[in-house]
């Protein structure tokens, strides 16, 4: 095996017993890049700005490296997480050569803990705008299970990096599913954490009341490592929680006897691929035979995540955006009359599915629909919420799939938004509950497309997500398969 | 409810977005699809229920009254499309 | 009057925490352009806002002054509109649950107490400043973030004079909390009005104004009387009055039409998912309700009762928090029975001195020892009023003793009847026909008399000596 090819936490003990280092890893990498990348196109802005040899990049010296838990090791981050001095542009015309000022709280802590920052940045969605990151303005990212499918959406560039081995770990952003639904696609581990657990700061902002920063790694040990990494209260962020995080490899037992676990009988309906719906059946069949108890529990409300999301998201987002409008950074149209100014720079700057939210979102705020969009859309997500909190009374955690299909072929859904938006049906629901979900490698369909497990737990509950999923994968052998390429 | 193309002309002018025609005639189909969708809210009795805003149960979230550093204006610029001298330069307003 | 003025102010208050509302950057006035700023404030993408303790605790300090109830659940929404001076293109503001309602001012007007309803006072944000040049707008973010209140009146106000009084208690007030420097010129202080005119008895409101650029109280005073006018001369002759926004020039000292209503503005108000929201509980507000200083009507009935004073008196003295506090330091110290004595001085003399100057009776520097020492003088007749007055003057000028002074100008007074024989002589020699009108019953001679004696000894002779010998001399 390639170093590049190895889990973090792997390296990480090969680094410790002084068995390679962090040049070595890159190189890896950078090897790896000059290969795939033509086809996978996980990162953006090319090659001109990686390094032709890690003496380049930026490490930590020695004497640091042994003082930090990370070591010199490597990290892919999304293009959505202000990076001091790196180009940060959400994937977007509109942020073009944008290089923030400061680092993101989380990259903050990683930087700490003795990561290198990946000098490129994973392809995305613009904004974070979709499930297939077709919608970048550098083009899309292929699956690199099948070049001819996407890799899923938003954080489309990470999944696929990590899964074609371009990465060893990557952080993504999930505000609707766009961490586990990528993950999904591409056959690694993804995980949305709690509202709050993560800080947001420098976070590019899609949706405010959504948005987490979430690991995509390639087996459940890597996500809890990094996942304790990167959470924490930051009083930088207002809605961050001030709470322990525990050390989540401890969750690592194993042992998942006796856990109930709660099958929403509404996430098995019309409209799924039959072929996920047998290999999501037999993966609830593992946890059952690994001792877990499943009964089948009730979301009622589920069929309302998706119209209830595509408000308030879009709502959050048309404000969250407007200050993309080419006065203090990015790209500007120009003009001598400041209104046509903003207008021509957000005509421009934006892509289409960005200016389709933009005007969704300021259409359900404004005057008049206000009450009937908006407000309607909040006072769902508590009965969405209410769902929950009642499973959650008896069930130690719900057990689903992250999609109801796997990867569909690339331009399949650029068409059409709403098929596209639908997606997102089964990861929604934990954005607008606050909740934490994790997806896994279950199985592969027949054409030899990874398919995800999704596993949903009470607020703060991660330990759990990574009880049930380290037990899954220690007892199957899906994480172990590697792309043909 | 549904949306009009005068509606989608006037929150584009709200969100200071320039339409091309064959623009609003692509978005006023396919926001007409999604509306449509949405709608699909307005069978719910929510008339009792209360908004979550946030979705978190913390409040009174507050930092000190302490300074901290600022970015020096040249940073603070480093980004700007246009500028003049230590400002941010736009086209004159007229009102 | 055939009509009634009706009018509403707005007032955005900057307070004078040390650092922002959201971020830690400082506050202070007048730095080189965008160097108080950072990402927060700038709105940079990825950045957020979390408020400032201090600011909350100023603003509950400020509406509970202004008698206002603090709402148990408050919470921040964005106004969503696009403006060069707002990085965020939207600004951080309240609506549905403001921070408090309902109150209240209780002001002096033409010496007769009014209570002005406050409709609510809310927390924001401070945009940026825009300075316009020819092809281009520049734009500093210095000024942006800075914590805002916007203390909205109800449209109590009947008069220009009513507003500039309602103005002057806020501002009183607004100076004994602490909370803001309150400094129109700085722009730490705003004001617009909403101006209309209804028919006395007339239930509707009339078609209103909103004025804007006004930076000084007598600005706004100014504004007003201009637009009672314009707007009574147009309803006078049957002229259609239209809902626009206007401009207060105050070199031409006339409004101009900045605006006519555009439809409603459509803000899209909603809450920012980026603040958490605030749960202002009893035990918070009655801590803040204990800090609260004594504020001026609390501080007048004080004056009235513990030293006597007249309400009129006692208002003046309470206007400023420093004069007051100078004010009751004098009062404390002087040492007869009758506080009015001292009290006049203040009022009288030392406050024409303050104007003079102007500056606060409490910039003065005059020593209160010095001040009582001289309306000793005053007192045992040893030296006169009119003189007292200049004394006073130069103590304020050389901070010398109240003893040198008179000693050096020579002018302890003159009650001795030999003394003043000669002048007494010399001026019933001049002025015959106020000797005759004397005699022939016309009092008031006398005084004319007496004041040509005084003149004539540089104001050191004893008026009322000089009454008495004169009289006895013309008998």
């Amino acid at each position: 095996m390639e170093l590049n090819q190895l889990t973090a936490h792997e390296l990480l003990e090969k680094l410790k017993a002084q068995q390679t280092t962090p040049e070595a890893i890159l190189d890896s990498l950078y090897a790896r890049i000059q290969k795939i990348e033509p086809q996978v196109k996980a990162y953006v802005r090319g090659q001109a700005c990686l390094p032709s040899t890690s003496s380049q990049a930026d490490l930590p010296s020695v004497g640091d490296r042994h003082a930090c838990p990370l070591r010199g090791l490597p990290i892919t981050i999304k293009d959505n997480i202000c990076t001091e001095g790196l180009p940060t542009e959400c994937c977007s015309k509109i942020l073009q050569g944008f290089r923030p000022p400061y680092d993101a709280t989380v990259i903050d802590k990683l930087k700490k803990s003795g990561a290198v920052i990946f000098p490129l940045k994973a392809n995305m969605d613009e904004f974070a705008f979709g499930s297939s990151t077709e919608n970048s303005y550098f083009g899309p990212t292929r699956n690199p299970w099948n070049l001819d499918y996407v890799p899923g959406g938003s954080s489309g560039g990470s999944a696929a990096a990590v899964a074609s081995d371009e990465a060893i770990w990557a952080l993504g952003s999930d505000t609707g599913g766009s961490i586990r639904q990528p993950a999904s696609f591409c056959g690694v581990v993804g995980l949305k954490p709690t509202y709050g657990r993560v800080s947001r700061f420098g976070l590019i902002a899609f949706a405010s009341s959504l948005d987490q920063i979430g690991p995509i790694t390639k087996d459940v040990q890597d996500a809890a490592i990094l996942t304790g990494l990167i959470s924490g209260y930051d009083p930088g962020d207002s809605t961050s929680v001030n709470q322990d995080v525990p050390d989540y490899t401890k969750s690592l037992t194993g042992d998942i006897k006796n856990l109930k676990i709660g099958i929403p009988k509404e996430y098995f309906i019309a409209g799924m691929d039959e072929e996920v719906k047998t290999i999501i059946q037999e993966a609830v069949n593992k946890l059952k035979d690994l001792g877990a108890l499943a009964n089948s529990v009730s979301l009622p409300h589920t069929e309302y995540a998706v119209p209830v999301y595509y408000i308030i998201a879009t709502a959050e987002a048309s404000s969250n955006l407007a200050r993309f409008d080419g006065v203090q950074y990015g790209y500007r149209a120009s003009s001598d009359n400041l209104i046509q100014m903003y207008k021509l720079t957000r005509a421009q700057g934006f892509g289409q599915e960005a200016k389709r939210r933009i005007i969704l979102g300021t259409f359900v705020l404004s005057h008049g629909y206000y009450d009937a969009y908006y407000l309607r859309a909040l006072k769902v997500r508590t009965l969405i919420k209410q769902d929950f909190d009642k499973v959650f009374g008896e069930f130690d955690c719900i057990v689903a799939p992250t999609s109801p299909t796997s990867a569909f072929k690339i331009g399949e859904r650029a068409q059409d938004p709403l098929s596209m938006y639908l997606s997102d049906i089964y990861t929604i629901s934990a954005n607008l509950a606050g909740i934490p979900a994790i997806s896994i490698p279950c199985g592969f369909t027949k054409k030899g497309l990874p398919v995800g497990l999704q596993i949903m737990a009470k607020p703060f509950n991660e330990a759990m997500l990574f009880r049930v999923a380290h037990t899954f994968e220690q007892n199957t052998d899906w994480h172990k398969f590697k792309t043909k390429l | 409810m549904s949306i009009d193309k005068e509606t989608i002309r006037h929150v584009a002018h709200l969100a200071r977005i320039e339409l091309q025609p064959n623009e609003l005639e692509k978005l006023f189909g396919e926001l007409h699809e999604i509306l449509g969708f949405i709608d699909k809210l307005s069978i719910l009795n929510v008339e009792q229920i209360k908004p979550t805003s946030h979705i978190l149960p913390i409040s009174n979230v507050l930092r000190e009254d302490e300074l901290h550093v600022s970015l020096n204006s040249d940073k603070a610029l480093e980004n700007a499309p246009s500028k003049k001298g230590n400002f941010f330069s736009v086209p004159k307003i007229i009102e | 009057m055939k009509y009634q003025t009706v009018i509403g102010l707005e007032v955005h208050l900057q307070l004078n925490t040390k650092t922002k509302a959201f971020c830690g950057c400082s506050t202070d006035f007048g730095k080189a352009p965008n160097s108080n700023v950072c990402p927060v404030c700038l709105g940079f993408p990825g950045s957020l806002p979390v408020y400032n303790r201090q600011a909350l605790n100023s603003a509950i300090k400020l509406a509970l002054a202004f008698n206002c109830q603090i709402q148990e659940h408050t919470k921040f929404d964005r106004k969503n509109y696009f403006y060069p001076d707002l990085p965020k293109n939207y600004q951080i503001s309240q609506f549905d649950l403001p921070l408090s309602r309902n109150g209240y001012l209780d002001i002096y007007t033409q010496n007769l107490p009014k209570r002005i309803g406050i409709t609510r006072v809310h927390l924001e944000e401070d945009a940026g400043k825009l300075i316009h040049e020819t092809g281009c707008s520049l734009v500093d973010f210095n000024r942006t973030g800075i914590p805002l209140l916007e203390i909205v009146s109800e449209p109590d106000l009947n008069s220009p004079s009513e507003a500039f009084d309602y103005l002057n208690s806020l501002k009183s007030i607004i100076e004994y909390l602490d909370v803001s420097d309150c400094d129109m010129e700085k722009g730490s202080l705003r004001c617009d009005a909403n101006i209309s005119l209804r028919l006395l008895g007339a239930k509707e409101l009339g078609v209103k104004t909103e004025l804007k650029n006004m930076n000084s109280f007598k600005g706004v005073k100014d504004a007003l009387t201009f637009e009672v006018e314009r707007q009574t001369q147009l309803l006078e002759t049957n002229q259609e009055l239209v809902q626009e926004t206007r401009l207060w020039d105050v070199e031409k000292a006339v409004t101009v039409v900045m605006r006519t209503k555009e439809g409603a503005k459509d803000y899209r108000y909603f809450p920012d998912p980026d603040l958490t929201v605030f749960i202002i509980e009893e035990s918070m507000i009655a801590q803040i309700k204990a800090q609260l200083p004594e504020l001026p009507q609390e501080k007048m009935r004080r004056f009235v009762k513990e030293y006597g004073l007249t309400e009129y008196d006692a208002k003046i003295l309470v206007s400023s928090k420093n004069d007051a506090q100078f004010a009751e330091n004098c009062i404390q110290n002087y040492p007869g029975e009758d506080k009015k004595e001292i009290v006049n001085w203040l009022i009288g003399p030392l406050l024409s001195e303050a104007n003079l100057r102007k500056v606060k009776l409490h910039a003065l520097n005059l020593n209160t020892n010095e001040l009582i020492s001289l309306i000793g003088f005053v007192q045992r007749q040893e030296i006169s009023y009119l003189c007292a007055k200049n004394v006073l003057s130069q103590l304020i000028d050389t901070g010398k003793t109240t003893q040198d002074l008179i000693q050096e100008g020579n002018l302890q007074q003159i009650s001795n009847a030999d003394a003043l024989s000669e002048v007494i002589e010399t001026v019933i020699h001049e002025n015959a026909k106020s000797v005759s009108d004397f005699k022939a019953g016309k009092t008031n001679a006398l005084m004319y008399l007496v004041g040509q004696v005084m003149k004539k000894s540089s104001g050191k002779a004893n008026p009322k000596v000089v009454g008495d010998l004169v009289r006895r001399r013309l008998s």
